[in-house]
């Protein structure tokens, strides 16, 4: 009944878009190439819209994961004109008209798998390392005092310390954008780190020093150096820099006391 | 490749994460996911989790039984009601020491809201019930419990999709699974098996549910003879975004929202005169149809608005960032300076495996259980939610019971050994894989999954008739047979999702099959179902639940009673 009374969300006019996909399926390709396809779209669709559009009525062999489709679940992480974005959460509008080329129809949307990454298949890219790194990182909560028959009291004003860090998704964006981590691939990198704040500063949690030591090794904290990629990439907005740096003045001062 | 474990679980979202905590603290246990284990579909829940904490003023989980008995129009085994309804104050208490990040009161308790249905002393005004973080409720949960498995040495099977459960004589023996990115064949043999896979919302076009949420198990299940529970009731979210299905958590009216027609008037007082814009989702939903019908959707058009405008500003940011986030990505909208365009969308199925209150799957009427079988969370009907779930019961269940089937499954641990499952089934999941990457026909899996999702949408919604309903089977065969002529253009083996869109399909339809039937056969309106021709519910002739077998002739129908232990049934009044 419902759909019968549904129509487009907006009476927006089609526009023409080339989306120009970096593809490789190692079972076939033995490199990465491009294709082209020109799509239809309103403004208020999706790039994840567009992706599905073309396997479900054009190439069914394009490979990309999504699951949620509205920036929850992280699943569709890609680069798309040139920055890393969850394709979900990108709508056509979003891209600039400065895209436009003499060589494609319409605006350009330039879609390649996250970067830094080993490609498993056209968009989707191995996250084993991702996820790795984030075991390191004891990313749970640890409180061995006996617990309170109901829940542990946590101020408002102290929760508020891990409130931008508990949205994280685990999308990848931003490891996979961060030069400290293409330099060195054991560098836990920027979503590690942000769930070893989010512990660290939990007022629940009671394992400040194992934590800090987990951290602060040769590939760990001292590898940011605040060039904020990370930041700019995150579909959630969390301010992952600022987190790094209160991590690095926490272990500073911890190895300022020890001497 | 053959793995064995004391127990596997199948889905990773919060029923089979939270029994994976309880089981592996006394076995080996693996958990297969389609997805990465933080992506599956609870993490998308928002608004809350409901328990009786009485946080913030006064409860008691015996209005919680009253208000889910109710809320679900009195189709709910009230003995597992009663079990979750008990057990949900210590569930949320473990869940906060485990390290939820609960959203606070300023004591520093867990604080909590108004949500849709939940009343105190027994329907007289709403009551703040539902323990929530922010509007992600659901992925704080995900998280913490996921992190615990990895903690307890859980081993995750991660892009896994399940081919087939196996079952013999009685008992089950094992999964067969495809590894997506090898395209190569597990078999996983265990002494128990749960199944804890999800919703199936992606049968319907307009939904709030994930791309993954097909239902593969249920279909999976339903091929080998297990009945589906209750399947006529699929409940449709009040609000989701316009045009989109996107989720608007209940949580927005439970802080203030209000939903108003084209007239500008609060229609839900109308409607529900005591609890107006909280009254449970089935009657929220048909208000806004009926409104738009009548001619009174915005300037006549086919929505309505969630008006937040009234609410404080510093409540939005801080206890609806999410949503806040939505209306401005998705629809261009500041939700504290203008109304969102919402139409109901296709959210949760009450319908699922039957089980009993330790998620043992029960084959028939007179409840024999498969041995080994489990199941917990959506996918699973014990059934709490009767005709129509009640918000923040979602989240709850998916604990609670996931929670009890693991304490189930040790029990049975070490009893029987671990079983064998015969190769001709491991043969038969890889045949069925070949074929389908070999067969030339020239339909596309995707053209008959969108003409499936049109037809239940059209035809099988909030308001339902025998003509659609007639039609809609009719047209479900066509679509069936329409499947014998896929062709796949990724023949490949690696990581071929392709090949998975037409896996789910058939499983799909399956579903979309047994819904359609078991609507038909019902000839009254209750909770979720709504029965144009048989406007009443009709106590003497169906208060009882649906079991569909999947037949080759098609669904053949049995029935159980419900359970009432303590409300009887009454006129659902708000």
């Amino acid at each position: 009944m419902v759909s019968g009374l549904l129509k487009n969300r907006n009476s927006n006019e089609m526009k023409k878009y080339t989306f120009k996909i970096k593809r490789f399926d190692p079972e076939i390709d033995r490199q990465p190439h491009w294709e082209e396809f020109v799509l239809e779209m309103e403004d208020s669709d999706r790039i994840l819209d567009g992706l599905i559009k073309i396997k479900d009525d054009v190439d069914g062999s394009l490979t990309f994961r999504r699951s949620c489709a509205h920036g929850i679940c992280g699943s569709c992480a890609m680069k798309i004109n040139g920055q890393n974005r969850l394709a979900c959460q990108t709508l056509m509008k979003d891209l600039s008209a400065r895209n436009k080329s003499a060589h494609t129809a319409g605006v350009a949307v330039i879609i390649e798998p996250l970067p830094a990454l080993e490609v498993v298949k056209d968009l989707v890219v191995d996250m084993e390392p991702f996820f790795g790194m984030n075991e390191k990182v004891l990313p749970y909560l640890i409180n061995n005092d006996p617990p309170p028959e109901r829940e542990r009291l946590q101020d408002p004003k102290d929760q508020k310390k891990i409130l931008q860090a508990i949205t994280c998704i685990m999308c990848g964006s931003c490891t996979s954008a961060c030069p400290s981590y293409w330099a060195d691939k054991k560098y836990l990198g920027p979503s590690a780190l942000l769930k070893a704040a989010r512990f660290i500063f939990d007022t629940r949690d009671r394992a400040f020093d194992e934590r800090l030591r987990a951290v602060t090794h040769t590939h760990g904290l001292w590898r940011c150096h605040s060039i904020y990629n990370c930041v700019e990439v995150c579909p959630k907005e969390i301010d992952i820099t600022a987190y790094i740096s209160k991590l690095k003045r926490a272990a500073l001062k911890k190895s300022l006391r020890l001497k | 490749m053959i793995h064995s474990f004391d127990a596997v679980i199948i889905g990773s979202g919060l029923a089979g994460l939270r029994a994976a905590v309880e089981v592996s603290r006394q076995g080996s246990v693996a958990v297969l996911t389609k997805l990465y284990p933080t992506r599956s579909h609870s993490t998308a829940a928002q608004g809350g989790i409901g328990a009786a904490l009485g946080n913030e003023e006064p409860d008691r989980p015996e209005w919680h039984f009253y208000d889910t008995a109710k809320g679900g129009d009195f189709l709910g085994d009230q003995d597992a009601i009663e079990v979750m309804c008990e057990d949900a104050i210590r569930t949320i208490i473990e869940l906060e020491h485990l390290g939820v990040p609960f959203s606070r009161t300023p004591e520093g308790k867990i604080a909590q809201r108004k949500f849709g249905g939940h009343t105190r002393e027994f329907g007289s005004a709403p009551v703040r019930r539902a323990c929530y973080s922010a509007d992600r409720t659901g992925h704080a949960i995900m998280f913490a419990l996921f992190e615990q498995c990895g903690r307890q040495g859980v081993q995750f099977f991660k892009e896994f999709h399940v081919i087939d459960i196996a079952i013999e004589k009685n008992r089950c023996t094992g999964v067969i699974a495809l590894e997506i990115l090898t395209g190569e064949i597990h078999l996983f043999t265990a002494e128990a098996v749960l199944v804890a896979s999800g919703g199936y919302g992606k049968v319907f076009k307009t939904t709030s549910n994930a791309h993954a949420s097909t239902g593969d198990c249920l279909g999976i299940l339903a091929d080998k003879g297990i009945p589906l529970e209750d399947m006529e009731f699929f409940q449709f979210h009040p609000t989701g975004l316009y045009g989109l299905g996107i989720l608007i958590t209940e949580g927005a009216r439970g802080e203030g929202g209000i939903l108003l027609n084209g007239k500008g008037e609060r229609f839900m007082e109308h409607y529900a005169p005591t609890i107006k814009d909280l009254a449970p989702r089935d009657m929220v939903s048909r208000a806004i149809i009926t409104e738009i019908r009548e001619g009174r959707g915005i300037d006549g058009r086919d929505y309505v608005h969630l008006d937040l405008t009234k609410v404080d500003k510093r409540i939005i940011e801080e206890r609806l960032p999410e949503i806040s986030t939505f209306c401005r990505i998705y629809m261009g909208i500041d939700p504290s300076m203008a109304p969102i365009p919402v139409l109901p969308t296709a959210h949760y199925a009450m319908g699922g495996i039957p089980t009993d209150i330790d998620g043992r799957v029960l084959k028939n009427e007179i409840g024999d259980a498969i041995e080994g079988l489990f199941a917990a969370g959506e996918c699973a009907c014990v059934s709490v939610h009767g005709a129509n779930r009640l918000g923040c019961n979602s989240l709850l269940d998916t604990v609670v019971f996931g929670r009890r089937a693991g304490i189930a499954i040790c029990d049975i641990l070490n009893k029987t050994g671990r079983g064998s499952v015969s190769k001709e089934s491991v043969d038969r999941a890889r045949e069925a894989i070949d074929t389908m990457l070999r067969r030339k026909g020239s339909e596309k899996a995707a053209v008959i999954r969108k003409a499936l999702q049109q037809a239940m949408m059209d035809k099988c919604s909030e308001f339902r008739t025998e003509n659609e309903l007639l039609s809609l089977t009719e047209a479900l065969k066509g679509l069936r047979e329409r499947t014998l002529e896929i062709g796949l253009k990724d023949k490949g083996k690696r990581f071929n999702t392709e090949l998975l869109e037409a896996l789910e399909l058939n499983h799909l339809i399956s579903l979309g099959e047994l819904i359609a039937h078991s609507a038909l056969q019902r000839t009254e309106s209750r909770g979720a179902h709504t029965r144009e021709d048989f406007p009443d519910r009709d106590d003497m002739n169906w208060l009882k639940h649906t079991l569909a077998f999947k037949t080759d002739k098609g669904p053949v129908f049995g029935y159980k009673e419900v359970r009432i232990t303590r409300f009887r049934p009454a006129e659902r009044k708000y």
